[in-house]
Parts: C-alpha cells; sequence; structure tokens
C-alpha cells in the first residue's frame, strides 16, 4: 500500500505534463505547510486529532463499478450526469445538455479547454484554514467534474454528479468545478458517497463561478459513510446581478471539515449560504464561512441550520467581511442549533468586519431544544413522541429547503432528507 | 358510555386552578361550558390532553370507563379517542399540514401497515373542501403564519380527519368572522353522532345558536356551579355571571 505522501508508480497520469509539473510543487508545499494548531484562529474548538491522516491509502481504482453505476441515482429527470469513484471516470451521460454546455472531467478539460481551466481552477486563495490540505488536494486530485455553460444558455433540468469512494482508508480527492457564463442559468445536485461504510478520506475542492447575470443553484448532498474524514472547500465568486444558491446538506461522515467563502465581486450580486447539518453518535462538522463584499449593493444570505444529538458537536465560524468599496451591501447571517441532547457541543463564532457605513448587516446563533407545547401539540394528535421528534427535526430542516425554487427538486431533497431522519 | 370527570383537581405550579370539578357528557352529546376568563376553562382542556404544565392533584377523567389518567403519555390519549381542538395551536415550522395529519393516522394503524397515500389526499381534500380551505394549505406549516381563524379551521380539520370519540373545542370560535363560525359548526354538526360526544367550550353565547348544545355548563373558578339547558346560555348573555356568582354565595 502506498501512503498519501507518494504517488502510486502503477497509475500513469492523465494530466497534461505542465499540470504534473504543478502538482509535484503542491505536494511540496502540503509537506511544507505545518499541520494546523488550536491557537491558530480558524482552527479553533477544531478537533485537531482528525487531522491524523496517517491511517489512509492511495484509492485503487473501484471494484463494483457497475453496482455504483446503478446506484447513482437522484433526481428522475436530468440533463446530464457524471459519476466518478475513485478519482476515475465511471460513467457519463449528457444526452440532454444544450450546444456549448463542457460537462468532463477536469483532467480532459486541462488538455481540450485548457484557457478556461487555467483561468478558473483553483483560481481563489484558501483562506479558511486549509491551505495544506487544498494543496494535498492539488497534488492527488485527479479525474475530477468540469461544467462549462455558456453565455445565453439554460441548461433545463439539473445536472447530477455522483463522486464515490470505495475501500477501507481509501483516499478520495473529488473536485467540481463550475463556470457559468453571462446569463446562463444551471442547476447541479453534485453527491458524495460511500460504496461501503468503511473508513475513508476525502479532501474535495469544489469552485463556482458566475458570470454576469447567470443563475446557479448548486447542491451537495454530502453522504460519505459514517467513518469518513473529510474536507470539502468550496469557493464561489459572484459577478455583476449574478445569484448563486449553494445548499450544503452534510449527511454522512464521522468528522467534517468545510470552508465556504463567497465572493461578490459584482455590483447588484447574490449570494446564498444554506446548510443542513443533522449531526449524531460523536459526529462532528466544522465550518467556517466567509461572506466578502467587494462590490456595492450586492447580497449575502448565510442560514446554517444544525440539529445535534448524543455527542456530537458541530463549530460554525463565519464571518462577512465589508470592503471599503461595497456600500449598500446587504449581508445576513444565522446559524442556529437545534439541541437535541445535554451531551452535544455547538459552538458558534459568528462575526463582522465592516469598513463601508453605508450597509445593511445582522448576524446571529441561537441554540435551543425542541419545544415542548410543539412537542406536545404533535402528541396530543396521537403522534408518539420520538416519531413527534423526529417531524420536527425534519420542519427544522424542511423551512431552508423552501428556498429551492425549482419544485421537483426541492422534494427530492425533501425525500432524501426524511429518509435520512428515517421518518416513515 | 360517555366522558366523566369525576372530582378533577389540578395545579399549575403551587397554584389550583382545577378545585373538584364534576361534568359528564353521555355519548352522542354536545355539552357546552361557559365561563368568564380565567375560571379554568383551557385548563381543563389541557388536563385532560395531557399537557405536562399542569399537575392533576385528585380525581379521575373517563372515556367510556377507560382511565384517562392511567395513560401517561398525551398520544396515547388520543389514540383512546380523545381530541382537543386548542385556544392556542402552536406553530410547527416545516412540518406541512398533511405530512402532520398523516402521521397522527399512521400512528393509529396497527405496526407494520401502511397508509394508501391515495386514499388519504381523496379524504383530506373533501374534508377541506367542505370546510372552505384551500388545498393549497396541504403544503403549508402547521399554523405558520395562519390567521386566527384558519387556525381554527385548521383545528377543525384535524378532528374531521382523526374521527374522535370525545371532542373538546376550547375557544374554537374565537378568532372566528360570520361566516367561518358557520363553516367550522357546519364541520362540527356534520360530525355529531351518537357514536360521538362533545364538549364545547365557549366564551360567548353566539356559537351555541350554530351548534345547539344538550346542555349547559357553567363553571366559575375551577368548578363547574351550574348546568341547565340552552337557555342558560341566553341567559348568561343577557345578564353575565355577576348573577351567577351570587346564587352560589347565597346557597353556600
Ligand atoms: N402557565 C401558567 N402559570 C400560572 N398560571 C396560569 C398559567 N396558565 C394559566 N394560568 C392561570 O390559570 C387560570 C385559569 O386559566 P385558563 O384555564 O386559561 O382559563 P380560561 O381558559 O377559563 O380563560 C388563570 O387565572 C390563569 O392566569
Ligand atoms: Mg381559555
Amino acid at each position: 500500500m502506498t501512503t498519501l505522501m507518494e504517488k502510486p508508480a502503477a497509475a500513469p497520469s492523465a494530466w497534461p505534463a505542465w499540470f504534473q509539473a504543478e502538482q509535484s510543487a503542491a505536494l511540496a508545499e502540503y509537506e511544507k505547510l505545518p499541520v494546523p494548531v488550536r491557537k491558530d484562529e480558524s482552527w479553533r474548538f477544531a478537533n485537531l486529532k482528525a487531522l491524523d491522516l496517517s491511517a489512509f491509502v492511495d484509492a485503487n481504482p473501484v471494484a463494483s463499478e457497475g453496482r455504483l453505476i446503478n446506484a447513482s441515482t437522484g433526481l428522475k429527470e436530468t440533463a446530464a450526469k457524471l459519476i466518478l469513484g475513485n478519482n476515475a471516470l465511471l460513467h457519463r451521460e449528457a444526452g440532454l445538455l444544450p450546444k456549448g454546455v463542457i460537462l468532463e472531467t477536469l483532467e480532459s478539460a486541462a488538455a481540450n479547454h485548457t484557457e478556461l481551466f487555467k483561468k478558473y481552477f483553483m483560481a481563489q486563495p484558501v483562506e479558511l484554514g486549509s491551505r495544506k490540505y487544498a494543496a494535498l488536494h492539488k497534488a492527488r486530485v485527479a479525474a475530477g467534474a468540469f461544467l462549462y455553460v455558456p453565455a445565453n444558455t439554460s441548461v433545463e433540468l439539473p445536472i447530477e454528479l455522483f463522486q464515490w469512494v470505495e475501500g477501507a482508508n481509501a483516499s478520495v480527492f473529488p473536485h467540481t468545478l463550475i463556470v457559468c457564463g453571462e446569463n446562463s442559468r444551471v442547476t447541479v445536485v453534485d453527491y458524495f458517497k460511500s460504496a461501503d461504510q468503511l473508513p475513508a478520506f476525502a479532501c474535495g475542492v469544489n469552485d463556482l463561478h458566475l458570470a454576469r447575470g447567470a443563475k446557479l443553484t448548486y447542491i451537495s448532498v454530502q453522504d460519505w459513510s459514517r467513518e469518513t474524514t473529510a474536507f470539502h472547500l468550496n469557493s464561489t465568486i459572484v459577478d455583476r446581478e449574478a445569484t448563486a444558491t449553494a445548499l450544503i446538506a452534510n449527511f454522512g461522515g464521522a468528522f467534517i471539515r468545510g470552508e465556504s467563502l463567497s465572493r461578490l465581486v459584482g455590483e447588484g450580486s447574490r449570494s446564498e449560504m444554506y446548510s443542513i447539518n443533522p449531526v449524531e453518535g460523536t459526529r462532528e462538522i466544522d465550518q467556517r464561512t466567509l461572506q466578502d463584499h467587494v462590490a456595492p449593493n450586492a447580497t449575502s444570505d448565510l442560514l446554517y441550520l444544525n440539529a445535534l444529538d448524543d455527542k456530537s458537536r458541530t463549530i460554525f465560524a463565519g464571518l462577512i467581511k465589508v470592503q471599503p468599496g461595497a456600500k449598500g451591501t446587504d449581508a445576513y447571517q444565522k446559524v442556529k442549533n437545534l439541541i437535541l441532547s445535554d451531551d452535544a457541543d455547538p459552538n458558534s463564532m459568528p462575526g463582522l468586519e465592516i469598513l463601508n457605513d453605508e450597509v445593511r448587516c445582522s448576524h446571529g446563533a441561537t441554540n435551543g431544544p425542541i419545544s415542548a407545547d410543539e412537542l406536545f401539540y404533535m402528541e396530543a394528535r396521537g403522534i408518539p413522541a420520538d416519531k413527534a421528534r423526529r417531524l420536527i427535526v425534519n420542519g427544522f430542516f424542511n423551512s431552508l429547503l423552501t428556498h429551492i425554487e425549482n419544485d421537483p427538486l426541492r422534494l427530492h431533497l425533501e425525500g432524501l432528507l426524511a429518509a435520512r431522519l428515517a421518518i416513515g | 358510555m360517555s366522558l366523566k370527570i369525576e372530582n378533577l383537581s389540578a395545579n399549575i405550579g403551587d397554584r389550583q386552578i382545577l378545585k373538584g370539578l364534576n361534568l359528564e357528557v353521555p355519548k352522542g352529546q354536545v355539552h357546552a361550558i361557559m365561563g368568564k376568563n380565567g375560571s379554568g376553562k383551557s385548563t381543563l382542556a389541557k388536563v385532560m390532553a395531557g399537557h405536562p404544565d399542569y399537575e392533576v392533584t385528585g380525581g379521575s377523567v373517563t372515556l367510556d370507563g377507560l382511565n384517562l389518567f392511567e395513560m401517561q403519555e398525551p398520544d396515547q390519549r388520543a389514540r383512546a379517542g380523545l381530541f382537543v381542538a386548542f385556544q392556542y395551536p402552536m406553530e410547527i415550522p416545516g412540518v406541512t399540514i398533511a405530512n402532520f395529519i398523516r402521521a397522527a393516522l399512521q400512528a393509529r394503524l396497527p405496526e407494520g401497515e401502511e397508509l394508501d397515500a391515495v386514499e388519504y389526499y381523496e379524504h383530506l381534500y373533501k374534508k377541506m373542501d367542505s370546510l372552505k380551505i384551500d388545498r393549497k394549505f396541504t403544503s403549508r406549516a402547521v399554523n405558520e403564519g395562519f390567521s386566527g381563524g384558519e387556525k381554527k379551521r385548521c383545528e377543525v380539520l384535524q378532528m374531521a380527519m382523526l374521527n374522535p370519540v370525545y371532542a373538546v373545542l376550547d375557544e374554537t370560535d374565537s378568532g372566528l368572522d360570520i361566516d367561518a363560525l358557520r363553516i367550522v359548526s357546519d364541520g362540527v354538526n356534520a360530525m355529531r353522532s351518537p357514536e360521538r360526544g362533545f364538549l364545547v367550550i365557549t366564551h360567548y353565547q353566539r356559537l351555541l345558536d350554530y351548534i345547539v348544545p344538550d346542555v349547559v355548563h357553567v363553571m366559575v373558578d375551577g368548578r363547574i356551579v351550574m348546568s341547565g339547558d340552552k337557555n342558560l346560555a341566553h341567559k348568561l348573555e343577557a345578564q353575565g355571571y355577576d348573577w351567577v356568582e351570587k346564587e352560589i354565595l347565597a346557597t353556600a
């Protein structure tokens, strides 16, 4: 077995030579950068034990390709589908994509659409703490998903991406790069799934770029095994009058570190950052966010919902940053923790840094148990307490899903959520 | 066969609210309770439903001989056939009316049996139509952002769907305009049957013109102090409660 640090000798890289050179440099950077410590601002409260990656090994090619392809089911109707497993492409369907839309692996994009690739691939600096792991990602990324929607093009049906990990202690490096041209429209559902209930390591990056007037809905359904350690480093860049809606549902994982940056670079742009996190057992979800208002009259709206049971932990650290030129900013940041157990450990650190006074900003965090009155009301209708509690948790998350405008998509997500919470 | 309340006493904190209340609603009848604000009417409704804030300190409530207080959990009492339409129904964010009522019906089925979704929706729509509740409400969160009247109609919808043996309606008329009052009353009247009893709590005699009661009870300070026919309600409406209190003092 090879450790994460070594390049597997047997598998020749599909990347162009120039990118392979960048990967070698990234590996050197990964080795050079120190492992984070608690006193790093962006690692406050973090569980640093999760950063011991020594158990994880390079992933073999998937063994059960057919099974994984068959299990890659989501919405009834999609415009296209890309299925990746253990850092390789397993399957591609792109029958209903409008002309000019590119949906392929990053590897082939690097070769076939080099200019686009170079312009957008990991173009944002990693600011929320995980530079070291972004370097590791770059060093080891393979396959990956690349979506480009040209200007004035609407993809009516959603596009689905499935990114699988298979095998004990396997390491995967999922990457989703979405580039939306001017006034384009697209919806993407990105599923992260485990073939088996085994420990694994995922170190993923997804970057969303919206040109002027574009509208993107991006849904991440993170459903790794309950023994997976995962990093998900997200950035969203929104230009003039464009609207990005990103919803991250963390259903799986033992330890999840999520970093989400939204940069509003064009006037009148809008970024919606949503997350739903049901956590139980000893699972941990550590999320760091930045709403960076560069341009004037832009809006960002962050709403993160956590329901914590047993001895689970969540960390939310968010910052709204209003740059000097960003007058007329509307920025909201809210995290709500529904506390289902006395042993649960929610940590919330909302924050503001405002360098322009003509702004409307609010931020806040709330903690609270299930309302005894709501519970009583449901029981008074004959619903047993345990079921009533699950319905209330389901409702807590469902009220966020109402932000998803596309009806079949919202219903699908409601179904996934109900299944996740075992609502019969 | 009756809903029988015997010598019921209950506290909230260390304050006694119900002070030895007696009342019997024979199956097939509609009884009304009238009383001033603060006399303990809602307390009675919530104590029967099993609200955890109240402590029963004495007495009993039986449903057709079944001791309600032997059932600890509110959901057991509901499944045994009791329904309380609350004066202030709770809002439940994100839980749709359709899913809420469905879960309540599902809870009444034997283990392993699944509610038929198509039949369920047909049934639900029929009841909604007759209560003039827009079908779009099925996908609205329970009571969230509802007007006072919408909440009350939603309570009656739940009652119609859950088919209780005994129903307690706590000020279901408050917040209703005259049209809504008629719709809700028609809904209740349609459910009157020899197999069901109703206890209708109200503040105003007005409701009792629509839902005509067999017996009217007057509640003062946690007790039923007087009972009569529907004319008692008219007298209370015309003369207020002072004469009742004087009469009790005179006979005490
Ligand atoms: N949570 C509470 N804590 C203390 N007193 C209460 C509480 N709820 C009700 N009460 C008191 O109990 C009495 C009866 O209230 P209630 O049953 O609501 O009367 P009604 O429905 O007849 O107006 C009132 O004096 C009220 O102030
Ligand atoms: Mg009352």
